[in-house]
């Protein structure tokens, strides 16, 4: 067995070490040794978006990301969203907009929408679907998602 | 998965001799979107995995000194196409690269693991087969430069021998009166494997006569192919849409693409002569605004 190796990185804003082996995912060092299950494991081959987490600020798979090379990286997962146990506006439009059903999908749509919104305050329709193409909905027929991330986008020009 | 070493070399020199290291059976990890996958699915076995991501050099995203684009290994999809330059002078290769996999798959896929994976259907290999891209390689004894066209031997085989490690894709300069665009047909509307796919090079004189014409088709053979015989049907004369139908009949004779589930046979030559005029036609007019 190959050596486990000790990682440092910043995990939603604060520092943190984790021992993990090479072969590991980011996605189960979260879940299984930082105990931050909030990124889910659909697919665990890059194609459902589910496990998607910010790495240096872009979106990512972290089933397709080794934890040994999040060394010195700045993760975010939707644990580091909502601040001081309140929801982040994004957070509270898919809430009030029944944009989940089995909310399996939903931290990987909140994740990759943040990173939209941080890039296009004000994107269209057409922008949100390709955008978000990388996560997949078993549930929702879409429609309300994007409706969500839309009222997302109106709320942060007010 | 399967149990492995990793190591993270900072200079190319290193990582080349971790690669040829033969008490190892060493893989290249680049954004890992194709090799973790083969990895987990014991496609591929592995006793250390050598990430190429902290070697500067293959890092490099910029503009040669004879005005050409020296694009890293390691370079990801979604850097290349938040680089204005690259999207204004090489467009079929943002084209690309824009719908490889979603955005995560961007954030870390490199055009450099997309060529050397050397899937048939790989999107941006057209691209660089119609820009007559270059690919350097690095090897123990020294670097050596070829063709990017002649790089993928057969489905998901390429030149390298063990131990060497594509440097960098170099891209010779853009001339003025040049365009060039990129298209796949997918089944959805993203994010899924091309049913087959084109590129469209096209260079025009100072009068808008057709100057030079490359045409490569994906995913209709085992490795791009050229359309010569379109190729040459274009040269000399002036671009319309009469000539490009013309062209794209031609261009689908040069594939020869097999049944499966995603298309039959006459749907993917079909879809060569659609692709390619479709193409030419969105590289004519690009050239003609590249003044
Ligand atoms: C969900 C999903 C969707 C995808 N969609 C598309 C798509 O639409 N179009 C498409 O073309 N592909 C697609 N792919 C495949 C993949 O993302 C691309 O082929 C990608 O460009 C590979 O780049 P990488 O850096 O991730 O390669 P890696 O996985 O790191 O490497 C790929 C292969 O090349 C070798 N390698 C990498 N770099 C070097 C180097 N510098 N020198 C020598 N060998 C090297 C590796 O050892 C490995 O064998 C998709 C994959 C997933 C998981
Ligand atoms: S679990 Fe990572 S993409 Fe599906
Ligand atoms: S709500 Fe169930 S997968 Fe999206």
């Amino acid at each position: 067995m190959a050596k486990k190796q000790l990682i440092t990185a910043t995990i939603n804003g604060e520092q943190r070490e984790f021992a993990c082996e090479p072969r590991q995912s980011l996605l189960e060092a979260l879940r299984d040794g930082l105990q931050l299950t909030g990124a889910k494991e659909g697919c665990n081959n890059g194609n459902c978006g589910a496990c998607t987490v910010l790495l240096d600020g872009e979106p990512v798979v972290s089933c397709l990301v080794l934890a040994v090379e999040a060394e010195g990286a700045e993760i975010e997962t939707v644990e580091g969203i909502a601040a001081g146990g309140k929801l982040q506006p994004l957070q509270q439009c898919f809430l009030e907009g029944a944009a989940l059903q089995c909310g399996v999908c939903t931290p990987g749509f909140l994740m990759t929408t943040k990173a939209l919104l941080d890039r296009i305050p004000h994107p269209s329709e057409e922008e949100i679907r390709f955008q978000l193409a990388g996560n997949l909905c078993r549930c929702t027929g879409y429609d309300k998602i994007v409706r969500a991330v839309q009222a997302a986008a109106e709320g942060e020009q007010t | 998965m399967q149990d492995f070493d990793y190591a993270a070399p900072i200079s190319t020199n290193d990582a080349v001799r971790l690669l040829s290291d033969p008490s190892q059976k060493s893989v290249v990890l680049a954004g890992g979107t194709d090799i973790l996958v083969l990895l987990r699915e014991r496609r591929r076995r592995a006793t250390l995995v050598v990430d190429v991501k902290k070697i500067a050099e293959l890092n490099e995203l910029a503009m040669t000194a004879e005005g050409g684009l020296f694009l890293g290994a390691a370079v990801s999809c979604s850097r290349i196409y938040r680089e204005a330059a690259i999207a204004q002078n090489y467009s079929a290769l943002v084209d690309a690269v824009k719908i490889i996999g979603g955005w995560q798959i961007q954030s870390r896929a490199t055009v450099g693991g997309n060529l050397c994976n050397a899937s048939p259907a790989a999107d941006s290999i057209p691209p660089l087969a119609i820009y007559d891209a270059v690919a350097e390689i690095a090897t123990h004894s020294g670097r050596r430069q070829m063709p990017v066209a002649e790089f993928c031997t057969g489905v998901c085989k390429n030149v390298l021998a063990r131990g060497e490690l594509l440097v960098a894709i170099i891209f010779p300069p853009h001339p003025k009166l040049s365009g060039a665009a990129y298209q796949r047909f997918i089944p959805r509307n993203e994010m899924d494997i091309a049913v087959a796919n084109a590129a469209s090079y096209l260079e025009l004189d100072k009068a808008g006569k057709i100057q030079k014409a490359r045409i490569v088709l994906g995913a209709v053979a085992p490795t791009a192919v050229r359309a010569s015989a379109a190729e040459e049907s274009l040269v000399g004369q002036e671009p319309n849409e009469e000539l490009f139908a013309i062209a794209g009949e031609l261009a689908q004779q040069a594939a020869s693409p097999i049944d499966d589930m995603r298309g039959t046979v006459e749907y993917r030559q079909h879809l060569c002569s659609v692709l390619s005029r479709r193409t030419l036609t969105i590289a004519a007019e690009r050239a003609a605004a590249n003044k």
